[in-house]
């Protein structure tokens, strides 16, 4: 029997499940995802968590429960301080395998490699075969399977690039899609623009498939992962002092590409309760759209009470707004 | 020119002294109050932490005393501090205020950057001058740390309550009002004395809690309620993680002079936090277990409502909290904050801690969470 090793659909999963995916597999270890978000999920996570703690974390929390219950041997739970040059993730990414063991009892060995790309970009590598040789696998086979899980990562990008959006394209990748070169259907008549952390609107659950239901109106839905990093770098650079979130940094990138864009008819900005840096990302964003008046936003908070009833009703509002608009051009 | 900065307890009397001693034209924003609340949190977005909303109010009332120009720091991350300059700066922009920013962000490869800001708000001031200044500002801090810690040591001991209080304000005075170091000097001596005047009992051994969290927080009486000030006249003996000299070098002086800074408590952090976490969130944790093996009687964590690292380290507390069995009790605060309820409920506590240091040899940790 292969060892298993669990990754939570919680937090980055939906930035680098490909990546990590790739490279466990590629060293011949079984990987399990963590089940959907259900209500179940979500309230095992809030009794573990503080209460102060943000939705994303009290969901990764039940997440690793889930997993915990599903008998995995390993969970991989790395300790994500910075992707790239002098940038970091937020603080509670920078604690998390602490907050995980001293919340939840009684959980398989934790993998929780420090992956801190803020000084030197090759530490990804070092992370990744420190998880290698913590799981018994020799250099070769890691090195190995870091080519493969870079390959894996690359392909997720070119498919996100192409219109698909993460969540889809990890199913089209688990489906078995290789590759294609024509963009997934965008032919609705009307483009809004979703901009928040993938953890937040990617989940079903916890977005109140917000996605689903803006296609269902006849909305085409496009995110910061389909814009490609240069264009973000060169957009967010105009900001006086470079953002040092990564992920504020590509929310405040891309609202600055799609409130000049004319095939985006809105922006939803789409923030935790109490999430520390949505409260400053979601201030900018919002000040340089009101200066600009052309594209209209629509804030969105969420929290464990959001009521879905009250999010379509806004939904529907905005959407109506934006065709009165385009009418009265 | 008129220089203005913002609040943090009593770190205007430093940068005053530092700012005068280079013939800057200041404006002191009027101390922190419910107004500069109001005013900051009408303002600011709803989720960003107290410290950046008290401190755009500080900034919005400095202008209306006719500041122009803002002195802060600045910082390169994860926590929001770093980033608190460019959102008041956007707010300030849409209210129409004209303010110049002066941030002091730490060199980014070499210290000469940060002489480069500095020198623009000094002028032609000599490099010499800079560093005089930045010195008598040090001691000033060095002499408010001084004279918090004999606060906290008398006051639960004085014999006629309200004595301590009083001497404290007006100490804050003297040491404020220097001009030099000599006189400097002389006030100190004469606080010492005063202090040695208030008829106390020094047998008394009281309840001794210590005090960790957020540095603003822990640091602004108005944010934190005055809770070193209640916790004394309980007649508890409080002792900080953090005082305001160990801040200024970290945050204003990046370090340049070599004291013993937060380091020690970083290092007691580890198994319970293993890696920074920004903010003061590791020296939060590692704090606590200081004071555990020091045998502190309680631990306070004070924290403003969604403060990142606060909350990790919050998520650890109790682990710490049951591995050595010292209770920890944590205080929220932001723009709803009240003292009534926080009074009961810290005397509460305080109660608890009385009650458990009679009967030795209990151990056992307890946790409250007081969401204000
Ligand atoms: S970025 Fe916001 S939502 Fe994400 S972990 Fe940090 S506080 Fe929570
Ligand atoms: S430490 Fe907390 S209060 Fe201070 S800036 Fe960071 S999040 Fe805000």
């Amino acid at each position: 029997m292969p060892v298993k090793i669990g990754i939570p659909r919680a937090l980055l999963y939906y930035n680098y499940f490909p990546l990590w995916n790739g490279f466990f597999k590629a060293l011949g270890i079984e990987v399990k995802v963590s089940s959907r978000t259900t209500k179940a999920v979500l309230d095992k996570g809030v009794k573990q968590a503080v209460d102060d703690a943000c939705l994303p974390v009290k969901l990764f929390f039940g997440h690793v429960i889930d997993l915990r219950d599903s008998g995995v041997d390993f969970l991989f739970i790395p300790r994500m301080v910075s992707v790239e040059r002098k940038a970091y993730i937020c603080p509670k990414f920078l604690g998390l395998p602490d907050m995980v063991r001293h919340n939840i009892p009684d959980l398989p060995q934790i993998i929780d490699v420090t992956v801190n790309m803020s000084r030197n970009e090759k530490n990804l590598f070092k992370a990744l075969a420190g998880a290698g040789k913590q799981l018994g696998k020799s250099g070769f086979a890691i090195r190995k399977a870091f080519k493969r899980g870079i390959e894996e990562q690359e392909r997720f990008h070119r498919l996100n690039r192409l219109g698909f959006l993460p969540h889809e394209s990890i199913e089209q990748m688990e489906n078995g899609l290789l590759d294609q070169n024509f963009p997934p259907n965008l032919s609705r008549e009307m483009t809004i623009a979703l901009v928040g952390h993938g953890y937040n609107i990617y989940d079903q659950y916890i977005s109140m498939n917000l996605i689903e239901k803006l296609r269902q109106m006849g909305v085409n839905v496009v995110t910061p992962d389909n814009l490609v990093d240069d264009l973000i770098e060169e957009r967010s650079g105009e900001l006086p002092k470079r953002m040092f979130w990564t992920l504020g940094k590509r929310m405040i990138g891309s609202a600055f590409h799609f409130m000049r864009s004319d095939h985006i008819d809105g922006i939803i900005h789409v923030a935790s309760f109490g999430c520390g840096p949505d409260s400053f990302t979601g201030e900018i964003i919002e000040r340089h759209l009101r200066r600009k008046r052309r594209v209209p936003l629509l804030n969105l908070t969420i929290d464990e009470h959001t009521g879905e009833a009250g999010v379509i009703t806004r939904l529907e509002a905005f959407v109506d707004m934006i065709q009165w608009r385009r009418a009265a051009q | 020119m008129k220089v203005t900065f913002p609040h943090m307890g009593h770190m205007y009397i430093c940068l005053k002294a530092m700012l005068r001693y280079l013939d800057i034209d200041i404006v002191v924003p009027p101390k922190s109050s419910k107004r500069t609340l109001t005013i900051g949190t009408q303002h600011s977005p709803e989720f960003a932490c107290l410290p950046l909303k008290l401190n755009l109010g500080n900034f919005i009332e400095a202008h209306e005393k006719g500041a122009d120009t803002i002195l802060m720091a600045g910082g390169v991350g994860p926590c929001r501090f770093g980033y608190y300059a460019q959102i008041q700066r956007e707010i300030l922009k849409d209210l129409g205020y004209e303010m110049n920013m002066v941030v002091l962000e730490p060199p980014e490869r070499h210290i000469s950057e940060l002489l480069v800001r500095i020198k623009k708000v000094t002028g032609n001031k000599p490099w010499t001058d800079v560093v005089k200044a930045i010195r008598f500002a040090w001691y000033k801090a060095r002499a408010v740390d001084e004279l918090e810690q004999r606060a906290h040591k008398l006051r639960p001991r004085e014999k006629e309550p309200g004595r301590v209080d009083e001497l404290f304000k007006q100490a804050l005075e003297w040491i404020d009002e220097a001009e030099d170091r000599e006189q400097l000097n002389e006030n100190l001596k004469r606080m010492r004395r005063e202090f040695a005047r208030i008829p106390a009992d020094y047998t008394r051994k009281p309840v001794r809690i210590g005090l960790v969290g957020e540095i603003y927080v822990m640091l602004e009486p108005f944010a934190n309620l005055e809770i070193e000030r209640h916790l004394g006249r309980m007649g508890v003996e409080v002792e900080r993680s953090i005082y305001l000299s160990e801040w200024i070098n970290d945050h204003l002086f990046m370090g340049l002079l070599k004291v013993k800074g937060s380091k020690e408590a970083r290092n007691s952090a580890p198994p319970y936090i293993n890696h920074f976490v920004g903010g003061h969130g590791q020296e939060t944790i590692g704090s606590t277990v200081r004071f555990a093996r020091e045998k502190y009687d309680g631990v306070i964590q004070v924290q403003p409502f969604t403060c990142m690292p606060e909350i990790v380290a919050e998520s650890i507390l109790p682990t710490v909290s049951r591995d050595f069995g010292i209770p920890t009790f944590c205080l929220i605060v932001d723009e709803h904050s009240g003292d009534a309820g926080v009074l009961t409920r810290l005397e509460a506590f305080v109660d608890l801690l009385a009650r458990k240091k009679d009967k030795t040899g209990e151990v056992k940790g307890e946790v409250e969470c007081v969401d204000i």
